[in-house]
């Protein structure tokens, strides 16, 4: 054997010569032991689609364990499930019909396993719900196929299996149907299949015994075959969430590629394009890829990466739209969908993260309007928290506002999971972008005003005492020693000058693009502490100084909002690169500290906060 | 989209996401198919270019050629090339060829603890140079805290059920029942402190589309896949000691596919010729629950 890899030339891209096979993922549901997983057994036996000797050696496996051989057997794989007989995760497995090749889902039934069973229907593009014809429907059939419409799965064929268990009873199988189709009408699903099965015999799986002669619909097989893939979104506006920016200067590539993926419609060498929420616009200079013939377009689906005609600085998160489509909502108060997977209870007034498209923010649930029990379709008002396996209608708060669609418009931009502790513990469909009517940092503030409780020394006699008006002075700019420089000397003039200052020397490292802190999103929670810090000294008739570096305009309302009644001043050194914020007075990034510090103090003097400054 | 185009674009978007959540960052690369097609698809990522570190775990028994592939693509391709091994089991002979331990026990010892205590950083790391060539010492090696995995579901049972990122505990145990959801598009890419997370970009092709893939894309994989005349050629790479070669005058990738396709391998497992998964019913799992790949 030679050592010589294959001489061939790479970076060649070669036309695809065989044309693939069509795949889709259908997801199998229902309550737990009704035969879900005899049912895939069987298909893959049937269609003879398990490895070779598999079926013997399973089979030989349980005659040695002297077990009754099962058809579920094949599927679990997993030591500890077979101990357990349950599903408990979503397993996957291959075969495929002569018409496309499927990746079948295996979720597990048990409530236990819920966020399994949805992370298995989530992939999913149609659904096979199993219900037991002798114990009929369950808690969890319900439930299921109620989540299958938040999940947004269209295409469904219930199965009612164990048809051999009630003597192939055509009036039982019909009595299941009539009654499942109105539950399942109500949350907007209309099954296009149901057929009668029995999975351990193989009844109407891949083909069919005469007990059912009264049924002339398809077999299982039939109806897989029977649904259609969803055509991708080319037609919708289009939808590209930022995924990353990249610029590989290193490496002697001087492009600066946005990559993402295309969730709808499709983006074009030379379009206007806008991005949001920041609402900042550019042309399309190129569409990129590696290894692939030049392409002036891409579509839906494809993850790609584009450059713009300008510089722009947007941050990963950010929608890509085109101008002259309808593009994306923005807001900070979604109105939603949302079920509930923690352990923990989801609660008011916790800090929570939002994951929609590729942003991912802070968040915080505002207003719970209803609770329903999915199993029984049932709704409770005035629920003070949603538990686990709840469905909850309520309103979202974040902090800054996202780019979104109503899911019933763009499914791909229009749902969202919920991080608590490191993990996804929800997840969701947006119904509405709301007007916001109070941020909950308004009414948090409002609601400490009503309990602070003061004496009779007023915010005028301390100014008469101290000689000067409080307030916060906020130093802002690129994230190097500026800022801190300009506060320092500040506090020094102002210091020297007989004020009552004081520098709030935060290590700006703390709250710095590139801390560790930034990254897991807890800059929010620096500076929610900075704007209650900064009101305790506004309060105390103090002049406190400040610095936070690239401030948007986002996080200034945060602290301007914490720190009222209090005033607040923004110093803004250098050149304004991204977000406009309002800044009060504007410093050149290459003023000196110490000029800067008297142009500060002159404003301050000019805005009566010291009165008697002598310049 | 065809269906390559579909799994491509939904692995580049799985490493993209890898990429910018995780600071800690590496790829495993055991030079074989799938490992190798994960690499191409990261130069799709990235634009051509590879920012993740390679890392391949060394068991000293490797096929030599792969060794000899390995290091010219990490050069062609300017990869952070990284090798970590288990040098006291191997020192101490504390392996199968030498007659030491069974199969199992031995890819413990070479794999699943050379793995652990590398990624970890407790372990030396060996770096390429490429000025020199060579492989140096890394100083102070850093835990990585998400570890990209060629895994596929479709290439045995436990397989099937991980998630595109899978959190693993402290001591890198995989807790099957306690996984968190993975809904849409969204993957759990947040970790608590001292736990990582693996990633398997790969984990819905199946053998066929990896071939398939690499017909088009015109990937560069190693020969020993390939019938060089003595009618043999490897389904799967592996340590020379417990890796057989199949039967097969495959000698084109054009020609394993037909093989996969509508030959003789259509219905058998491909880790078929792999030794230590027939010793026990669930050794693979258990490897696997150890941090084995
Ligand atoms: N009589 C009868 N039993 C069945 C049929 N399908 C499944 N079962 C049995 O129902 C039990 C639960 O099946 P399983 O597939 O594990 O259910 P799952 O929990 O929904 O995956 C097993 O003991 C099966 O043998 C059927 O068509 N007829």
């Amino acid at each position: 054997m030679t050592t010589a890899t294959k001489t061939i030339p790479f970076n060649t891209y070669r036309a695809e010569k065989t044309a693939l096979l069509e795949k889709m993922n259908i997801v199998i549901i229902g309550h737990v032991d009704h035969g879900k997983s005899t049912l895939v057994g069987r298909l893959l036996a049937d269609t003879d689609s398990l490895p070779q000797g598999k079926l013997a050696e399973v089979k030989a496996r349980c005659e040695r364990n002297a077990r009754p051989f099962e058809y579920a057997f094949l599927l679990d794989a997993l030591k500890d499930e077979q101990a357990q007989g349950i599903t408990i995760d979503s397993a996957r497995c291959f075969f495929r019909s002569s018409r496309r090749e499927y990746i079948l889902i295996d979720a597990p039934g048990h409530v236990e396993f819920l966020k399994n069973m949805i992370s298995g229907a989530a992939r999913a593009e149609a659904a096979v719900l199993v219900i037991d014809a002798k114990e009929g429907i369950q808690e969890n059939s319900r439930r299921h196929g109620y989540l299958l419409g938040m999940l947004g799965i269209r295409q469904a064929a219930v199965c009612v299996n164990k048809l051999d268990l009630v003597n192939y009873s055509r009036q039982t199988f019909e009595a299941i149907r009539d009654e499942f189709s109105a539950f399942l009408r109500q949350t907007g699903i209309e099954p296009r299949f149901f057929i009668p099965i029995s999975a351990r015999d193989g009844h109407n799986i891949a083909g069919r015994l005469d007990k059912t002669d009264w049924y002339k619909g398809p077999t299982v097989l039939e109806a897989l075959d029977c649904f259609e893939k969803e055509p991708a979104a080319v037609d919708k506006p289009l939808r590209f969430p930022v995924q990353d920016i990249y610029k590989f200067t290193e490496q002697g590539d001087d492009r600066r590629i946005a990559a993402g993926r295309i969730e709808t419609g499709s983006v074009t060498t030379g379009d206007d394009v806008v991005f949001l929420p920041s609402g900042k616009r550019a042309r399309i200079a190129s569409i990129e890829a590696f290894n692939a013939p030049r392409a002036e377009s891409a579509g839906a689906g494809r993850s790609t990466g584009v450059t713009l005609d300008r510089q722009l600085y947007i941050q990963p998160g950010e929608v890509m739209c085109r101008a002259g489509q309808e593009t994306a909502q923005v807001a900070t108060h979604l109105r939603v969908n949302l079920f509930w997977l923690g352990r923990e209870p989801m609660i008011f007034n916790k800090r929570y993260l939002l994951k929609l498209g590729t942003a991912k923010v802070p968040v915080w649930l505002r207003r719970i309007h209803t609770v329903l029990d999915a199993s029984e379709l049932t709704t409770e008002k005035n629920r003070s928290h949603i538990e686990r396996h709840d469905v909850a209608e309520c309103v979202l708060e974040t902090l800054k506002p996202v780019a979104f669609d109503l899911s019933s418009a763009i499914a791909q931009t229009g749902r969202f999971v919920i991080i608590d502790q490191y993990r996804i513990c929800g997840g969701g469909i947006i119904l509405e972008g709301q007007r916001e009517s109070q941020t909950l940092v308004a009414e948090h503030v409002a609601q400490r005003e009503r309990n602070w409780r003061r004496s009779r020394i007023t915010p005028a006699l301390r100014a008469a005492r101290l000689g000067q008006k409080s307030t916060l002075v906020v130093v802002t700019g690129p994230a190097d020693q500026s800022g801190e420089n300009l506060a320092r000397h500040l506090e020094e003039t102002l210091f020297n000058d007989g004020r009552q200052v004081y520098y709030l020397g935060i290590n700006n490292s703390l709250l710095g693009i590139d801390s560790d802190l930034s990254r897991s999103g807890l800059r929010d929670e620096f500076l929610r502490r900075l704007g209650e810090v900064s009101h305790l000294f506004t309060d105390a008739g103090l002049i406190l100084i400040t610095t936070v570096s690239d401030l948007d305009p986002y996080e200034l309302k945060l602290i301007k909002t914490l720190n009222s009644p209090g005033d607040c001043l923004v110093v803004r050194i250098g050149a304004q690169t991204d977000a406009e914020i309002d800044a009060d007075l504007r410093l050149p990034a290459d003023l000196p500290a110490s000029e800067g510090a008297k142009d500060v103090a002159k404003y301050l003097a000019q805005q009566h906060y010291l009165p008697e400054y002598y310049l | 989209m065809s269906q390559l185009d579909a799994l491509e674009s939904q692995s580049v978007y799985i490493l993209r996401e890898a990429y910018r959540s995780f600071k800690q960052l590496v790829m495993l690369w055991s030079i074989g198919k799938d490992s190798t097609v994960l690499l191409w698809l990261a130069r799709k990522a990235f634009f051509g270019h590879v920012p993740i570190p390679l890392l391949h775990i060394d068991t000293h028994y490797k096929i030599p050629e792969m060794i000899a592939y390995r290091d010219r693509f990490a050069r062609e391709w300017n990869l952070t090339m990284l090798v970590g091994r288990n040098a006291e089991a191997l020192q101490a002979g504390q392996t199968f060829p030498s007659g030491r331990c069974n199969r199992l026990q031995c890819c413990a010892a070479l794999k699943s603890e050379a793995l652990k205590h590398t990624l970890s950083g407790e372990w030396p790391r060996w770096i390429l140079n490429h000025r020199t060539g060579t492989y140096e010492v890394q100083p102070q090696p850093e835990a990585f805290t998400g570890v990209i995995v060629g895994a596929r579901a479709d290439e045995e049972g436990s397989r099937s059920k991980e998630r595109y990122f899978s959190p693993r505990d402290k001591h890198s145990e995989w807790d099957i029942a306690e996984q968190p959801p993975e809904l849409w598009n969204q993957f759990n890419t947040d970790f608590a402190p001292g736990t990582h997370v693996r990633i398997h970009p790969l984990l819905d092709w199946t053998e066929l589309n990896i071939w398939e893939y690499i017909e088009r894309e015109n990937i560069p994989i190693i020969d020993l896949y390939f019938d060089q005349g003595q009618g043999t050629r490897y389904r799967s790479l592996g340590c020379a000691p417990c890796t057989g070669p199949v039967v097969s005058s495959a000698r084109t990738v054009a020609e394993i596919i037909e093989e996969l396709k509508s030959g003789k391998f259509a219905n058998i497992a491909e880790r078929s010729g792999r030794q230590q998964d027939a010793e026990d019913g669930g050794g693979l799992e258990t490897l696997r629950r150890d941090g084995y790949m």
